[in-house]
């Protein structure tokens, strides 16, 4: 079994699909630059010269509409950003152009655009470095928003999402590009749409949302302990929504906890919460509770901004107060940091 | 302004031509008007009138293959790029047979088989994109030319510019057709604008820049020809910057000289040098064509446009399972 890093996964498809289809291409603000995106485009310009793998300026808007152009010409470009923050420079032409070329041409035309950005949290990086927006483009239609949380969906999506017909925003936590686990060498898909249960269980189910999964991971982990079995699944794709898997799991466990790595109001954690409401009232042994960011800026001082962040402990706290459990002492455990990074396996 | 290529003669089929293109829009443009009241055209409609030399004479040049994209005043550059007005008036009265099923409307016409790749609301926000599509074409090396339309208000936002300025960077094949008729909605660019002349501003940029301050269809088709060549030749984009005179309001078919935002006495002035008639009258004066071919010709337009609206509206809207569908592909 071959590990690779979740930044070496994103890495792999893509040189994989530029080497399958002539018309993939990639380009962003610094990307062949040092130091290369977290390593996700290490080689491709090596590989693809110029031509395939370019810098841009710094014109975000512009630069998704060029994008658009050349995926509406038959080519399938993948644009990325450094921080999601930035993206929010191109919603025009997200929203307004990418979003609704299909519908407007009545299905003749298409935009197989791939925009991949960097999501949350770094070193101290504020409230302008360091969003998800998860919630923001998964409330467009016409957009496709993913957020992988294991190398091996990273890989499996990423190659899904450059052979879509259709816009797809990829949300990369920084965080994760260190973990490690099996990713098959050939080219795979994971289809977009469909939800994984990255761990299962039978008391609790706890929907996590990108980097979220670790934590719940983490948390599942010391409940076990305690004898508390912790079903996580991971939408991995958050618009458009299948809430199957969602729906069936909280029907066993009887109980559900949305753990958001976005704002709540108004958030995907709302609508996950709103559609287990509507269809598993009859099995719900307590309210849906969401755990998400605080509602403010991102603060940058760390003491401040630990407490914006949702983690493990929130997840553990509200899994007790759920089923009446006693806290656990979590004195002797380490959690996740900037420092202390997860670094797998699954 | 750089003319290195000589204008070309022009064969006096084109200019028949250039006039049926024009016709055709104003005719479809005039009918629009008088059926409009009928309220069966449930659309804001921003009216080329007036200002068909631009796409008649850009179109022309750039033939079938090249491709267009178009601001919210898309009708005069639709027509001029599809020849066509079945789909066209399905579009406008919410048709399923529409070039956008009836889901786009007026703002949002597009017809891919004939290279029109799209109108846009959002001012300036399809310029991106033909600069995309400019891409690909180097990228393909094709040889073809992406062509996009806008107004003198796009001249003032970040889309105009980063695009502008990165088609310059990747030296695209890609013509910026600028249609200055002094407003936006009903406020004059001289409140709007820190430059006084943006071809002086462009002048800068490594692209070529041309004028086209007329209303003769010929020399916007000649001058589109050499900006072509400039493209072709240099391997640079170019831009050419227009003056004209939109007849009727900012969105609707009235005229709004009521509003007092703009003279009328300045509308007759530019109506002196309406294009259509410059061009019916050298067709006729300097060409030898007869005015029963002239009057021919503007009568099959007629029954092209009636045809299309009767089709229009007797056709049926779209299913209502068409609301959910092509959201993606």
């Amino acid at each position: 079994m071959r590990n690779l890093t979740f930044a070496q996964a994103i890495q792999e498809a893509t040189m994989q699909e530029m080497e399958r289809d002539s018309n993939v291409f990639i380009y962003g603000i610094g990307l062949p630059t040092h130091p290369k995106i977290f390593g996700t485009t290490e080689g491709l310009e090596e590989r693809f010269g110029a031509k395939r793998c370019f810098d841009s300026p710094i014109s975000e808007d512009s630069m998704t509409g060029f994008g658009i152009g050349a995926a509406l010409s038959g080519l399938r470009p993948i644009q990325v950003h450094i921080r999601v923050d930035f993206l929010i420079l191109a919603m025009n032409q997200l929203v307004n152009m990418a979003s609704s070329y299909s519908y407007g041409s009545g299905g003749k035309l298409s935009v197989p655009l791939v925009v991949r950005a960097i999501i949350g949290r770094g070193f101290g990086q504020g409230y302008q470095h360091s969003k998800s927006l998860l919630s923001t483009f998964a409330h467009i239609p016409g957009l496709k928003v993913i957020a992988p949380s294991t190398p091996y969906d990273a890989k499996g999506l990423l190659i899904s999402a450059i052979r879509d017909n259709n816009p797809v925003l990829v949300l990369e936590h920084r965080w994760l590009y260190w973990a490690e686990s099996h990713v098959p060498e050939e080219p795979y898909t994971v289809p977009i749409g469909k939800g994984n249960m990255l761990r299962e269980g039978k008391d609790i189910t706890v929907v996590a949302t990108s980097w979220m999964n670790i934590e719940a991971l983490k948390a599942a982990e010391i409940l076990a302990r305690a004898g508390v079995s912790v079903e996580i699944i991971d939408p991995r794709t958050l618009s458009p929504l299948d809430d199957g898997l969602i729906t069936e799991s909280v029907k066993k466990t009887g109980h559900c906890i949305v753990a958001d790595y976005d704002w709540l109001h108004c958030g995907f954690s709302a609508e996950v919460s709103a559609r287990v409401g509507e269809q598993c009232f009859g099995y719900l042994q307590s309210p849906v509770e969401r755990i998400g960011f605080a509602s403010t800026p991102c603060p940058t001082t760390r003491f401040l901004e630990n407490k914006f962040y949702p983690n493990a402990i929130h997840i553990i706290r509200a899994v007790e107060a759920k089923l009446k459990l006693k806290p656990t002492d979590l004195s002797g455990e380490e959690f996740y940091s900037h420092e202390n990074r997860f670094k797998g396996p699954f | 302004m750089t003319h290195p290529f000589p204008l070309k003669e022009i064969d006096r089929i084109v200019s028949f031509s250039l006039y049926q293109k024009m016709y055709k829009i104003r005719h479809a443009e005039t009918m629009i008007v008088k059926h409009y009241p009928e309220n069966e055209m449930k659309v804001p409609m921003h009216m080329s009138m007036g200002q068909e030399a631009i796409a008649a004479g850009v179109c022309q040049a750039l033939g079938n293959d090249n491709q267009v994209f178009a601001s919210y005043r898309s009708h005069a550059t639709y027509i001029a790029k599809t020849d066509e007005t079945d789909m066209f008036f399905a579009e406008m009265y919410g048709r399923a047979g529409g070039t956008g099923k009836g889901k786009a409307g007026s703002m949002h016409l597009s017809c891919p088989e004939k290279g029109h790749l799209g109108s846009t609301g959002i001012v300036a926000s399809a310029i991106p994109i033909a600069m995309g599509t400019a891409f690909a074409n180097q990228y393909k090396d094709n040889g073809l030319v992406s062509c996009v339309f806008f107004g003198d208000g796009a001249l003032e936002e970040g889309n105009f510019w980063e695009t502008l300025n990165n088609s310059c960077v990747m030296k695209l094949p890609i013509l910026f057709v600028c249609e200055d008729n002094e407003y936006a909605v009903h406020t004059h660019k001289s409140i709007r604008h820190g430059f006084s002349s943006i071809t002086s501003v462009l002048a800068e940029f490594d692209c070529g820049v041309f004028q086209a301050h007329t209303t003769d269809v010929e020399r916007i088709y000649q001058i589109t020809g050499e900006a072509m060549d400039w493209i072709r030749t240099e391997e640079k984009p170019a831009f050419i910057h227009h003056s004209c005179y939109r007849y009727l309001e900012h969105v609707g078919i009235s005229e709004d000289f009521e509003l007092g935002y703009r003279s009328k006495k300045i509308f007759q002035e530019w109506l002196d040098k309406d294009p259509l008639k410059l061009q019916r009258t050298r067709l006729v004066s300097d060409l030898n064509y007869s005015e029963r071919e002239i009057e021919k010709l503007e009568h099959q337009i007629h029954n092209e446009v009636l045809a299309s609206i009767q089709k229009a509206k007797q056709a049926s809207f779209p299913d209502v399972e068409e609301l959910g569908k092509d959201v993606y592909r």
